[in-house]
């Protein structure tokens, strides 16, 4: 096993456990803290249904952020719609045989990249151009996005100008996961591009990109309308019941 | 008192450029050792007050899995930064409110999370030292805890409920505010904010039967204490002296009166409003709560109806039942508890009162959705009750009503401007800055539909409106409450 192999070998077993690790730790910690108070925000629905419906519709079409400001929505919802596409079409590096649907998307996906780099850019301009959110951004908010503009540009470039060998990525990958493990290609551009994902997935636990599982446990979201029909108890107000 | 200038009312409004420190200089007044007391907060600045502050934090993030979130996800997008009525009004930057929660988050990921204890620069994790602790004390009374920004945060960050964790450590290391915390003190002792006792309370309403019997010739009663009545009303005490409120009083009276249902004030509870919520103590929102459930036992009411209050809407609708509750010796088949609004438009729907519509017509009205109603209640049984009964009620008693601009009503609306324990004369520069989008909003129907009052369901932002209004070149009462507009058209049956 060359040392290149041995490294990288290495690195996407410690990414892969930070991550899943990291946020199976973050999820249950939010699952388990108490929210003592019904505090769901306006337009909130009286029923479990709504309350899906409300919370697909925030992950899938950035609801909230229409409303708010149609800038952000359009280079973010392109940036995220971008990414999830771009993302689905990298399953085949890790299927085999590859999915039928994941072959169908194959052809447009290559381009999803484009398009992820053209809304990560209008962000970031953002963070330069409005000064309220020049104001709001720290050092942190800037290489978050370099991170993913890093991702998204050596990803066209291997795709795109230099080219690499997809079958020996592939075979590295699966090997990977049966833990019979390949060589890994020496592509310079292919290494840096893997390295960039890498460290993307370690610091995901840590950083904001917590905002994806955090969705769903915002209670000001996810809470049902309905406290005078049902009695909300959770933590402190459980032990103190008023009755006697 | 220091100078200000009332922002000019502009055609349109602008989003402002950020003038950093442009509020820096607004501080309430502290409360003084014997208020912080009294509700159970040490009277002064404590010596290791820094290490008691972090715990604290650390303890109300453990137990508030929205703050957890909140502090978590948010992605520094910038979409709720100029959704602020005190960011539009000052354009003070840590008005934004990622900015104002970030002075929280800052803290917070310097002692509780990895990246900050150890990268602190590059995430922008801060030490909580003195001058931090000076930040927070102004900028987190500066935020009236309207929510306006979590209707706009794709993740429902409500930075109302960080600037509450924030006032509740700053009490628990001895510095607290004392507008709110004389407040609450009172409101815990005497029973009501204003600290009136029973008999100046009794003498009040009397004096009230006698000018409605003395205007409309009928006996309409406000009583007090009355054992067993129906429907026991839990009311802000501004609706007993304060004007436009107490017209509000007198409206809901004559409803009571004129649909023949037999209710009572308490005496023990005679304050809707709850300051617990503005300051984030649990503990003394329960107190103040607790007081109606007493109430309600003792004089064995079968009801409970709060009185037009915005934030005493909020804990009653949300959470009264949490901190107070089982309520299962009320009668179920109404819900627990009720507000006036709901019962008024009930008994409109069942044409139980005779309205006459053209008492009103010397007014053409608007209406502002007070903030702890439009979105931190509801009314009614079906989502946007809120927006839809006080509209309804207000069509059925005038002939002349015009909607302020949508991105300023419902769900949108902007504070008055006075709310989340801000009410108070040292913060008047901050009060009438906030004002300002509210104020361009009512402007325009003032220009367009020669809008003349407008209404409010909110004994603060009657209070706060009946005060700024004449900076901005209108009448202070030009604001007015929603059942006295029900008062004055509502028919009485001079036989009875
Ligand atoms: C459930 C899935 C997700 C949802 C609903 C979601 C939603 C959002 C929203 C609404 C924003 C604010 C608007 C914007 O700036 O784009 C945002 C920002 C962001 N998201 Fe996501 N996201 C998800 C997953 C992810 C993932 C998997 C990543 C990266 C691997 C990511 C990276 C980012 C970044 C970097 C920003 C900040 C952009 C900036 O700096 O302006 N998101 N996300
Ligand atoms: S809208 Fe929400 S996520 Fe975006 S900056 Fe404001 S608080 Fe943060
Ligand atoms: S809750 Fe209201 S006052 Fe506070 S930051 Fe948000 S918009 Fe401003």
């Amino acid at each position: 096993m060359s040392l290149l192999t041995f490294i990288f070998t290495l690195l996407f077993y410690a990414a892969t456990a930070t991550i899943v690790a990291g946020l199976a730790f973050k999820i249950r910690l939010y699952a388990i803290t108490p929210t003592p108070l019904r505090i769901p925000t306006t337009p909130a629905p009286t029923s479990l249904s709504g309350v899906i419906a409300r919370l697909f519709f925030e992950v899938t079409l950035f609801n909230s952020l229409f409303k708010a400001n149609k800038w952000i929505w359009l280079f973010g919802w392109l940036f995220h719609a971008a990414l999830l596409f771009v993302l689905l079409r990298h399953l085949r590096y890790f299927t085999d045989p590859v999915w039928g649907w994941v072959d169908t998307i194959q052809p447009y996906g290559k381009y999803g990249a484009f398009i992820m780099v053209f809304g990560l850019g209008g962000l970031w301009a953002r963070r330069f151009l409005v000064d309220r959110i020049r104001f709001i951004s720290s050092p942190s908010d800037h290489l978050m996005l370099a991170l993913l503009v890093g991702i998204g540009l050596t990803g066209i470039g291997v795709k795109f100008v230099t080219g690499t060998d997809i079958v020996a990525v592939k075979a590295f990958f699966l090997g990977l996961i049966y833990f019979d493990w390949q060589p890994m290609p020496s592509d310079w551009l292919l290494s840096f591009h893997l390295v960039l994902v890498a460290l993307l997935m370690i610091i995901f636990p840590f950083s904001k990109l917590l905002h994806a599982p955090g969705l769903f446990f915002s209670p000001t979201l996810n809470q049902i309308d309905n406290p005078r029909e049902k009695r909300h108890t959770s933590s402190k107000s459980a032990s103190s019941d008023n009755r006697g | 008192m220091i100078d200000f200038e009332t922002p000019v009312l502009k055609e349109y409004p602008i989003i402002p450029l950020i003038q950093p420190g442009a509020m820096a200089h607004s501080k309430p007044y502290v409360a003084k050792q014997d208020l912080q007391e009294k509700i159970g907060f040490p009277g002064e600045l404590i010596d290791d007050w820094q290490e008691v502050a972090i715990k604290k934090m650390g303890e109300l993030v453990s137990k508030s899995r929205a703050l957890m979130v909140f502090l978590d996800t948010c992605v520094k997008c910038g979409a709720c930064t100029d959704k602020c009525h005190y960011f539009l009004g000052t354009a003070d930057p840590y008005n934004m409110p990622v900015a104002r929660q970030d002075l929280f988050r800052d803290v917070y990921r310097r002692y509780f999370t990895f990246a900050g204890k150890h990268f602190p620069k590059l995430v922008g994790a801060k030490d909580l030292d003195k001058d931090m602790l000076d930040l927070w004390y102004s900028y987190f009374h500066q935020c009236s805890q309207c929510r306006r920004c979590s209707v706009y945060c794709p993740f429902g960050i409500d930075t109302a409920e960080i600037s509450m964790a924030a006032r509740e450590i700053l009490n628990t290391i001895g510095v607290g505010q004392k507008y709110c915390n004389e407040i609450i003190g009172k409101a815990q002792t005497i029973g009501n904010n204003l600290g009136l006792p029973e008999p100046a309370l009794a003498d009040t309403l009397e004096g009230l039967e006698e000018d409605i019997e003395e205007e409309t010739g009928v006996k309409v009663r406000l009583p007090l204490d009355e054992k067993n009545a129906d429907i026991l009303l839990v009311t802000p005490s501004a609706d007993f002296f304060a004007e436009p409120h107490v017209d509000g009083l007198i409206g809901y009276a004559k409803v009571f009166h004129a649909a023949g249902l037999s209710w009572t004030l308490s005496s023990h509870a005679s304050e809707a409003s709850n300051f617990g919520l503005f300051i984030g103590s649990y503990d003394n929102m329960q107190k103040i709560s607790m007081r109606i459930r007493d109430a309600a036992l003792e004089l064995g009411v079968k009801r409970i109806v709060f009185g037009e209050c915005g934030h005493a809407w909020r804990v009653a609708y949300n959470f009264l039942n949490t901190l107070a509750g089982p309520f299962d010796f009320l009668d179920q088949n109404y819900p627990i508890p009720q507000n006036i609004s709901e019962v008024t438009y009930d008994l409109i729907q069942r044409n139980a009162l005779t309205l006459d519509k053209s008492a009103n017509d010397d007014k053409v009205l608007t209406f502002h959705d007070s903030c702890n109603v439009a979105r931190g209640s509801r009314m009614g049984d079906v989502a946007g009750g809120q927006f839809i009964i006080p509209r309804e009620i207000i069509k059925a008693t005038c002939n002349h009503f015009y909607d302020m601009a949508d991105d300023t009503i419902k769900e949108a609306t902007f504070c008055c401007g006075g709310g989340g324990g801000l009410l108070t004369d040292d913060l008047v520069e901050l009060r009438v800055k906030g004002a300002l989008p509210r104020m361009e909003a009512l402007k325009q129907v003032v220009d367009n539909h020669g809008v003349t009052h407008m209404v409010a369901i909110c004994a603060i932002c009657k209070s706060q409106f009946s005060k700024v209004m004449p900076y901005y070149g209108f009448e202070m009462d030009q604001v007015i409450s929603l059942h006295q507009l029900v008062g004055n058209a509502i028919v009485l049956n001079r036989s009875e």
